[in-house]
């Protein structure tokens, strides 16, 4: 079987971003940059069906800017075999990028694509999705487990109020939740070995899709702050308040 | 203009997080909602769809391919009833995030997730990094498809409405993924969107076993149970009690945060509570600076303490 691993370049999950002063944007100047976590952990569970004898051949994409190649090369690093930059000046929109991602697998032919659930940065939870409508494969999101069988895949994917189990014929989708795994850390022997595997770097604009934002950003604000409140001395004072000020039990 | 919303009635009841759909929807004209299930729940669900107030009509797809609100079959079913609507909603729940980006996908839309404010027909405003920037967006497409953050909006009332109700012949499709089976955590509490009181542990609590000690508080207030990210990573309880950005959006009256630090990732998915009570040992602890009512000191002795106040 083989693995599509499409991947992101966000801002650190540590790194607690500010929204510039002119609200065009978020403050990203000598901001440490890394893999979307989600993306993680849709990496390390492709090399998880390789180590079970379920694919072999693992193939890691990304669409954005050239430093995109260096995100690439950690997933090589964590042992992915493949990787493709599909560049651009900025970041495209989900629907942009399930668009390039679909000309992908026209080329590359997997047999599932994995992705994470969401990007931490724009928080869409969207690309995973408009992939498999755009190819009508079917999809599981959210997934917390991921199983191959005989005629396809049987995924448990975390929903509200629990969790449900799918099969799935392939080709398909799968997006990854928190709980599907721990990613590995790339070794450094493993680190030296993915600068020696193969990354192809293609132009967006090359592939003739339409990039063109649909959302327009208008303006980009912090959220209204809380005020702190007070500290109390004690259970009996705290309520005292809850009945009487604050009127809620 | 005209707006669907799509409801999740699979139970054959409607939740609060599709009336608060419902809420968002009032601002773009009229309103049909879209009530989709497995042939033994679908009349039930209609009947309570009905009721709803200001709908000017509810449509109903029933069938076993909806009875469990699989992505493929919803996504072409709203695909289809597209052509009839402007915008298209539905709450941003397990059900509403996995099938309308895929419908927006195939109608050449992109997908504007987690509303929490509608401008005008074309302006929204959603949360990105966690919900540390807010951004308001103006979509150039034709058709809008919106998940809607549930908090954000009041629920319209259950009832009050008397609507017509039609059924609509789904689109065929081959069977693409099928349902297996559920595994649903305790029912016996509120859900955590619905709750007017929510009771929620983070690390402070230790283990499994140490979370246990909301529990008795929990009964006492009639609240739900929810968690931080890092109590959901430990293996203190399931995924589905995580309050934050990656978990549920939840705004009650009363949130009591029990040895959570207040990460921003927590502080995204609970800082629109009315009242924040924070009980934690570290009195430099992020979550008192959002917290209305502070309480500094071993949650082990404080959470029994007030337990045992509110007889």
């Amino acid at each position: 079987m083989k693995i599509l691993v499409p991947i992101k370049r966000v801002v650190d999950y540590n790194v607690k971003v500010r929204v510039r002063r002119d609200g065009t944007g978020v403050e990203t100047a000598g901001v440490k940059m890394s893999m979307n976590p989600f993306d993680e952990i849709a990496v390390e569970e492709a090399l998880r069906l390789r180590e079970k004898g379920a694919a072999d051949d693992i193939v890691v994409v990304s669409v954005g800017v050239p430093q995109a190649a260096d995100t690439l090369r950690t997933a090589l690093a964590m042992g992915a075999d493949r990787a493709i930059l599909v560049q651009s000046e900025e970041s495209p929109e989900p629907l942009a990028v399930a668009k390039i991602l679909k000309t992908l697998v026209e080329r590359e032919k997997p047999d599932l694509v994995i992705l994470g659930k969401q990007a931490i940065d724009d928080d869409m939870n969207a690309t995973g999705q408009m992939l498999a409508g755009l190819l009508d494969w079917p999809q599981a999101t959210f997934a917390s487990r991921v199983e191959k069988t005989d005629d396809g895949l049987t995924v448990t994917r975390e929903v509200d109020g629990g969790s449900e189990t799918l099969s799935l014929t392939l080709p398909a989708i799968v997006t990854a939740d928190l709980r599907l795994n721990e990613p590995r850390y790339a070794s450094l022997p493993n680190i030296m070995k993915a600068k020696k595997k193969p990354l192809d770097t293609i132009a967006a604009a090359d592939l003739g899709i339409d990039l063109t934002r649909r959302l327009t950003m208008l303006s980009m604000a912090e959220p209204p702050t809380r005020k702190a409140g007070v500290k109390l001395g004690s259970v009996a004072e705290l309520v005292e308040k809850l009945r009487n000020e604050a009127k809620v039990i | 203009m005209t707006a669907l919303v799509l409801l999740d009635a699979e139970d054959g009841t409607i939740p609060q997080t599709s009336r608060s759909a419902i809420a968002a929807a009032a601002t773009l004209g009229e309103i049909d909602v879209l009530v989709t299930g497995g042939p033994d729940t679908i009349q039930a669900a209609a009947a309570s769809a009905a009721k709803l107030p200001g709908i000017r009509k509810v449509r109903t797809a029933a069938g076993e391919a909806f009875a469990h609100g699989l992505a493929e079959p919803l996504a072409a079913l709203i695909v289809a009833l597209a052509p009839e609507y402007d915008h298209i909603l539905a709450a941003a729940t397990a059900i509403g995030k996995s099938a309308l980006p895929r419908a927006a996908a195939r109608l050449d839309v992109q997908i504007i997730p987690d509303v929490m404010d509608i401008k005008d027909a074309e302006t929204f405003v959603r949360p990105i990094f966690a919900g540390n920037a807010l951004v308001t967006l103006r979509s150039s497409d034709a058709k809008k498809l919106l998940t809607i953050r549930t908090a954000s909006f009041d629920p319209v009332p259950a009832e009050g409405g008397n609507a017509p109700i039609e059924a609509v012949t789904p689109p065929s499709s081959a069977e693409k993924s099928r349902f297996l089976s559920a595994e649903h955590s305790s029912t016996e509490r509120p859900q955590l969107e619905a709750a007017r009181v929510i009771v929620s542990g983070g690390r402070g609590m230790q283990s499994a076993e140490g979370f246990k000690i909301l529990e008795p508080l929990a009964d006492k207030l009639g609240a739900a149970i929810g968690a931080s990210r890092v109590a959901v990573d430990a293996g203190f309880v399931p995924n589905d009690y995580q309050v934050g950005q990656t978990g549920k959006i939840v705004a009650p009256d009363l949130y009591i945060a029990c040895g959570i630090s207040g990460a921003i990732q927590h502080l995204a998915g609970m800082k629109d509570s009315k009242v924040i009570v924070a009980i934690n040992k570290d009195e430099d602890a992020p979550i008192f600076q959002v917290a209305d009512y502070g309480l500094v000191g071993d949650l082990f002795q404080i959470v029994p303490a007030l337990t045992a106040a509110l007889e």
